[in-house]
């Protein structure tokens, strides 16, 4: 299970050697009740997911969303080993990061209903959430466009001497945005406690990367002399641990990291994206959906190895449908802003 | 111009922005300066010479060309406990970070339900004649002033220059201030040494006349109180009026005074077309158009990129003959 957590760190002797038999040696590190948590929280956001479909579906939602399904490992295992009040910047694919963050699901869909009770009061909506209470600094629609966000948060952490990361996750699409690459310099040459998390899921939109995206992925960073890993996305476990060793070396002032997360999105590139075999063949999106699911992977690796039998995680499902329909009760039910409150909170 | 306190000295505009970026430093330990070279070099106009000594480099902070780079990083520390000055050469590489400040500072604020806060000054330059041409020489205060969710200032004077940029530092919006080049060290003027801010969203009314209202902004200030002395030579009353920030705009002080001259110039260095000139005259046209004697007039830079050689550049900006011969056409006298 660790064959896709290899290690390519450039110059960072330190941390080049650990990644390689993290999918075995490390994980079992991971307490029983942390192993459940992050079982846990990736069938949360799945539920979560399924029901934003299912709002779309049925046109109780205005706009588009952009679905995490099959990426939920990543936002889990990184944000399981941060802190309530370190940071995370998320995107337009977002939903996962902030509920792993912390986010309640009843504010993320009175949000994605555009009801006064979500979290940006309906202001915001699917691409947008944010919330200080978590440390989210926000979703953000431009690709690439938090990059700056979450290394000025990384700045102003080390400036007013405080230990909080940020983490700034990103899709493979914003590879081709500028921004990051001024960011990945700036962040390493000043050594700023920021991880670049990079979500690989194999598509820019409706285009595969390989036709998007020249040389190697993590080549890039390591130009810059940052620490990398590529790591195995649906293995919550790598993630995890990986991600927590980056996470505490900046935490200690050690400097930031790019991490690829080698993944893949179930759905299209937004809810409406159903007819997309002319991009991506069926076949290929079978494959991941059947081998290399990270919530069915993890529960398998959890009742081969005693940690939790069937009966357990059926409970956990059975438990968050539950608070997952009651949320979007909730959100269903809550009332739309007055259209008053259209010019409020335009300035501080 | 308001009354003045005591210990008043003459600074130039410069000088008097230096001194408004070191008092809210001392003021403020989470205020931080960064841009290429504004350590030791003091910035390519040397307008912030001397502070590095002071502040240290960990607050007066060299970085990479990387405008966007660090605009972003600007942001971020922004909303986490900051309050960066991020300083943008010129203002024509506004274009470079206009993500960063147009769908990111903006926006912030208002997308999280007015949850984060975006305490962040952009300081940038204007301003032609410097023979720089035509991507180091252009007026784009416009540009920012379009967009919901930012400050705009375009100060005239060394007085309205420090306490304008104090208000913008003690904002919690991101605020962009344009500083006109020319004026760094041509533009002198009478400023207290004490501690005083001025409120963004407040006109001042530079000079009082009864025949014509001339609304003039940043670096067109100094022309229009060039042109309203020349008009009185020959017996016309010129209003002076300098809006001093283009968003919040005091729509009020500019429409009572074109009711009372009732005939109006507004004058601005930005591009003629779509741009500040036609918002104001708009506003006013609106507002008093029962009380003026003709149309609003505008006066702006031409249509063109700003060019290189002397003679060229030089017709692209307004001049005090030009608003002088408007003015008197239209007041016919």
């Amino acid at each position: 299970m660790s064959t896709a957590a290899t290690s390519k760190t450039a110059s960072q002797a330190d941390t080049s050697k650990t990644a390689s038999k993290a999918g075995t040696s490390q994980t079992s590190q991971i307490p029983t009740d942390k192993l459940l948590r992050l079982y846990r929280q990736m069938v949360a956001i799945r539920l979560f997911e399924e029901r934003v479909n299912d709002l779309y579906t049925r046109a109780l939602m205005p706009g588009l969303a952009h679905l995490y399904i099959g990426e939920e490992a990543i936002a889990v295992g990184v944000c399981e080993a941060l802190r309530r009040d370190d940071y995370i910047t998320s995107t337009h694919r977002g939903h996962g990061h902030c509920l792993a963050k912390g986010a309640s699901p009843d504010l993320m869909f009175a949000e994605l209903l555009g009801k006064e009770a979500g979290y940006c009061k309906g202001k915001g909506g699917s691409m947008h959430i944010a919330d200080p209470a978590t440390g989210n600094l926000g979703a953000n629609a431009i690709v690439g466009g938090s990059a700056g966000i979450a290394t000025g948060a990384a700045f102003a952490s080390k400036y007013l001497k405080q230990d909080r990361v940020a983490v700034c996750f990103f899709g493979e699409g914003a590879l081709g945005q500028g921004i990051l690459y001024e960011e990945l310099n700036l962040a390493q040459l000043w050594k700023l406690p920021v991880i670049f998390a990079c979500e690989n899921n194999g598509y820019n939109e409706y285009t595969h990367f390989s036709e998007s995206t020249a040389g190697d992925v993590i080549a890039r960073a390591q130009a810059f002399g940052m620490a990398t890993e590529t790591i195995d996305g649906q293995n919550v476990r790598d993630v995890h641990t990986i991600a927590a060793k980056f996470i505490e070396r900046a935490r200690k002032g050690d400097g930031p990291a790019f991490l690829q997360f080698k993944t893949y999105r179930y759905h299209g590139h937004h809810v409406g994206d159903i007819a997309r075999a002319y991009y991506r063949p069926k076949a290929e999106e079978q494959e991941w959906v059947t081998e290399r699911d990270p919530i069915t992977l993890h529960g398998q690796w959890m009742m081969d190895n005693g940690v939790a039998d069937r009966a357990q995680l059926d409970a956990i499902q059975e438990e968050l449908i539950a608070e997952m329909d009651a949320a979007m009760q909730f959100a269903i039910d809550s009332p739309y802003p007055d259209p008053s409150k259209v010019d409020q909170d335009i300035y501080a | 111009m308001p009354e003045l306190a005591t210990a008043v000295r003459e600074l130039s505009f410069g000088e008097a922005i230096k001194e408004a970026i070191a008092e809210e430093m001392r003021r403020d330990p989470t205020v931080v300066l960064m841009g290429e070279d504004v350590a030791e070099a003091g910035t390519t106009f040397k307008v912030l010479v001397g502070l590095v000594d002071e502040f240290g480099k960990e607050r007066i902070i060299d970085t990479p060309i990387s405008e966007a780079g660090f605009t972003g990083i600007g942001v971020g520390a922004a909303m986490t406990g900051m309050r960066p000055i991020v300083d943008i050469m010129f203002g024509d590489f506004l274009m470079i970070i206009m993500d960063q400040v147009a769908n990111q500072a903006a926006k912030i604020h208002y997308m999280s339900g007015g949850k984060w806060k975006v305490p962040l000054v952009i300081r940038a330059t204007m301003g032609a004649t410097r023979r720089s041409a035509a991507q180091h020489s252009q007026s784009l205060h416009a540009w920012p002033s379009h967009i919901p969710g930012l400050k705009v200032v375009v100060p005239s004077t060394p007085y309205d220059a420090k306490g304008l940029f104090k208000a913008a530092v003690r904002e919690d919006n991101p605020v962009v201030i344009f500083e006109h080049k020319i004026s760094y060290r041509k533009v002198k003027g009478p400023v207290p040494d004490e501690d005083y801010v001025i409120p963004l969203g407040v006109a001042d009314v530079k000079r009082e006349g009864s025949d014509i209202t001339l609304i003039a902004l940043s670096s067109m200030v100094q022309v229009a109180l060039g042109a309203a002395k020349m008009l009185e030579e020959v017996g016309i009353s010129a209003e002076v009026v300098d809006p001093r920030t283009t968003w919040p705009l005091d729509e009020k002080t500019l429409v009572e005074s074109v009711r009372k001259t009732s005939r109006c110039i507004v004058i601005d260095e930005g591009y003629f077309r779509y741009g500040v000139t036609g918002e104001l005259a708009s506003i006013i046209q609106e507002q008093a158009f029962f009380d003026l004697d003709g149309p609003v007039r505008r006066l702006g830079a031409m249509h063109v990129p700003i060019p290189f050689s002397p003679p060229l550049e030089d017709v692209t900006v307004p001049t005090e003959r030009q608003v002088f011969d408007l003015a008197r056409q239209m007041v016919n006298r």
